[in-house]
């Protein structure tokens, strides 16, 4: 069992009582909730007579389904109006403050909460989403729950829980140029698989993980869960504390030292316990692209789509699956596939470095004439910050359509979708069947400067060649 | 699908009906409820969803439409069942089907608990038995009769041993799994719980 390390701090920490079947009450720091899971959990609260705790420990926002062409309310969908509608009133009643369009803080919740500085190492954060593993990214333990655990949370702000045991993925060396955190990311859950994770948290750590920036640690966190663990995070150290200094909702004066402090005491210890410790070499990996039906599914840009004797016995079935679906030959290269859609953003790389990247590629070139590409910013601040530095005018000369913020395509609850079997270069997190929208609709996810390759060049492209 | 739809209450001590088997590993939460059906503000019309995309593909042969598992309760999955989405309507529209128990190889981290949130035990057993179970069920009907206290599946005379988390165990025994009020018995621990942590000290004003 693991000791000491900055899972066992901040979980010792929030541990409010042991329950009766054995597993642990836990106190939850931060909720956030949206429009998609919540409005049934505030239904049983009002069927149960229970009020919620503590209000002022939810953040609410809107994002899984709002337009991302056209925002005005009523939203054209009467589905989307009535959940949007649903979350003002609930948020209301329940004197929940809640990011709405406009408000110039409304987004994809993981992209907000950390831009506002309410995500903070040593909290416990809890979200009706599987991707709040993104939160670790700052020395949090985040994960996401169902809408029943939404429920529990608003009316105690405690959840039941058994003990995660601790798993170190320890990246070696750097990652080399034209690779990024979404490579390492798809590398390590091609090299452990999808469920490797279940019962764990994965501790990032080594000097590849150190080197990278916080969106690109949130990126590398958010999908964690794509891995099989359910939190993912990564120790706060000087990067963490100045991307934190100075938001909105971080701690000022002289609670900020006090604040540090606290923070570097829960770094795990050098000598800390773990259940699990692997290696990674960061410098061996190169920009990937996933080629079936799961995140784990993928190989370098240079690789061939694996036959089935490549694989483990118990990957082979479903990489049957995923050969059919996908309508790729075993063997064959993944690069120069042609590419329908091209899609950047989501909560895994939908930030303001995710579009600097991308648009650094875009810059001076024009999107294929076979592609429809679009930007989807994570949230509000970064369509500001985008637009301030002129990278909607980069997108937008270069044939890419600039929306407004949301989940978007990632799993396509708005109307943004894939039709029929369109292939899609991806900065999501996600390449389940059927994910983007259309039954048989077919995602390679990868970086987005990989996207941006894709869509200037009609097909899967080694971005490094446009660097 | 069930008409007449009544949710699981209270203490979980049996489970008795006929399994249908779902073969496939990693089976995702989008596969079980395609995103379109979460725009709801209740679960109540989930169940006629379940598996839409795939059952669609397979024109009335995919499990849940044979006349075979008509009725089934019991699902027979292989491993990393219910991956991806933390989305609930995912077993809300398999308990809305009919289902009211798993036997499977493994399962996906957040779908278990949702599972146990609602009153679906998730039992595992390994990989041959589980396909071993699963053909039977595929050629014949078969019904099993689900003792959680004992943790085994009886069919006529053969007992099959199955395994589950202790603590889930003892919740579904004791109906804590619906597990609001407990967690509100400790009231006076959560307030005091609150007023220890270094964080809610210095953010003063921020939420």
């Amino acid at each position: 069992m693991s000791q000491n390390t900055l899972f066992d701090k901040v979980w010792d920490l929030h541990k409010v009582a042991d329950l009766p079947g054995g597993s642990s009450q836990i106190f939850i720091g931060l909720h956030l909730i949206h429009e998609v899971t919540s409005p049934q959990a505030f239904g049983a609260l009002e069927d149960k007579k229970l009020k919620v705790k503590f209000p002022s420990r939810t953040i609410a926002t809107v994002d899984h389904i709002v337009p991302t062409d056209n925002q005005s309310r009523p939203f054209k969908d009467n589905l989307a109006e009535q959940m949007i509608d649903t979350l003002e009133k609930n948020c209301q009643t329940h004197k929940i403050k809640f990011f709405n369009i406009g408000s110039g803080s409304q987004g994809i919740v993981h992209v907000v909460a950390p831009e506002l500085g309410l995500t903070q190492p040593g909290m416990t954060i809890a979200c009706g989403d599987s991707h709040t593993s993104t939160h670790g990214a700052f020395g949090s333990i985040a994960f996401g729950i169902g809408t029943s655990q939404v429920r529990d949370v608003l009316a105690s702000q405690t959840l039941a829980m058994n003990k995660l045991k601790v798993r170190k993925i320890y990246c070696l060396n750097k990652l080399s140029q034209g690779v990024f955190a979404k490579d390492l990311v798809l590398h390590i859950i091609n090299q452990l698989g999808v469920k490797a994770g279940v019962g764990y948290a994965y501790e990032f750590a080594g000097p590849a993980v150190s080197a990278l920036s916080m969106e690109e640690r949130m990126t590398v966190c958010n999908m964690s869960i794509e891995g099989g663990a359910r939190c993912g995070y990564i120790n706060p150290d000087q990067i963490t504390f100045d991307y934190v200094k100075g938001k909105i909702c971080s701690p000022k004066n002289d609670n900020w030292q006090q604040a540090l402090n606290w923070w570097k005491s829960l770094v795990s210890d050098k000598d800390a316990i773990y259940d699990d410790v692997i290696e990674i070499d960061a410098s061996k990996v190169e920009p990937t692209v996933t080629w079936g039906i799961t995140p784990g599914q993928s190989i370098g840009i240079n690789q061939r789509i694996p036959k089935l004797k490549d694989l483990n016995i118990e990957d082979q079935f479903v990489a049957g699956e995923a050969y059919e679906y996908m309508g790729f030959k075993p063997g064959q290269k993944i690069i120069n596939t042609p590419i329908d859609v091209c899609f950047i953003g989501s909560c895994t790389n939908g930030r303001i470095s995710d579009l600097r990247v991308a648009a650094k590629i875009v810059k001076n070139n024009k999107v294929s004439p076979t592609v429809k590409a679009f930007v989807v910013p994570g949230s509000e601040k970064v369509a500001k910050e985008a637009k301030n530095e002129g990278l909607d005018l980069i997108f937008k000369e270069a044939g890419f359509q600039w929306r407004e913020p949301g989940c978007s395509m990632c799993l396509a609850m708005n109307p943004d979708k894939l039709t029929g079997d369109q292939v899609s270069a991806s900065s999501s997190n996600r390449n389940f069947k059927g994910r983007q929208g259309s039954p048989n609709g077919r995602t390679l996810l990868m970086s987005p400067a990989m996207v941006a390759a894709a869509a200037i060049k009609g097909k899967v492209t080694d971005v490094r060649k446009l660097l | 699908m069930q008409d007449n739809f009544i949710a699981p209450q209270g203490k979980i001590e049996k489970i008795m009906g006929n399994c249908i088997a779902l073969v496939g590993d990693d089976i995702d939460t989008d596969r079980i409820i395609p995103a379109r059906f979460l725009k709801c503000v209740n679960f109540d019309a989930l169940g006629g969803s379940v598996f839409e995309d795939d059952r669609k593909d397979l024109k009335g042969n995919h499990p849940f439409d044979l006349n075979l598992n008509k009725g089934a309760s019991i699902l027979l999955v292989n491993s990393n069942f219910g991956c991806g989405s933390s989305r609930e309507h995912a077993p809300q529209a398999l308990m809305r089907w009919g289902i009211k128990a798993i036997i499977g190889e493994s399962y996906a981290e957040i779908f278990y608990s949702n599972c146990l949130a609602i009153g679906i035990p998730c039992f595992t057993q390994k990989k041959e038995l589980i396909q071993e179970i699963q053909k039977k069920a595929q050629n014949n009907k078969l019904s099993l009769e689900i003792d959680i206290a004992k943790a085994t599946a009886s069919l006529n005379d053969v007992k099959l041993e199955l395994f589950i988390k202790e603590s889930s165990k003892k919740m579904f025994l004791s109906g804590d799994w619906d597990a609001t009020s407990i967690l509100l018995n400790n009231k006076l621990l959560i307030e005091s719980k609150i007023n220890d942590l270094p964080y809610v000290k210095f953010n003063p004003n921020n939420l």
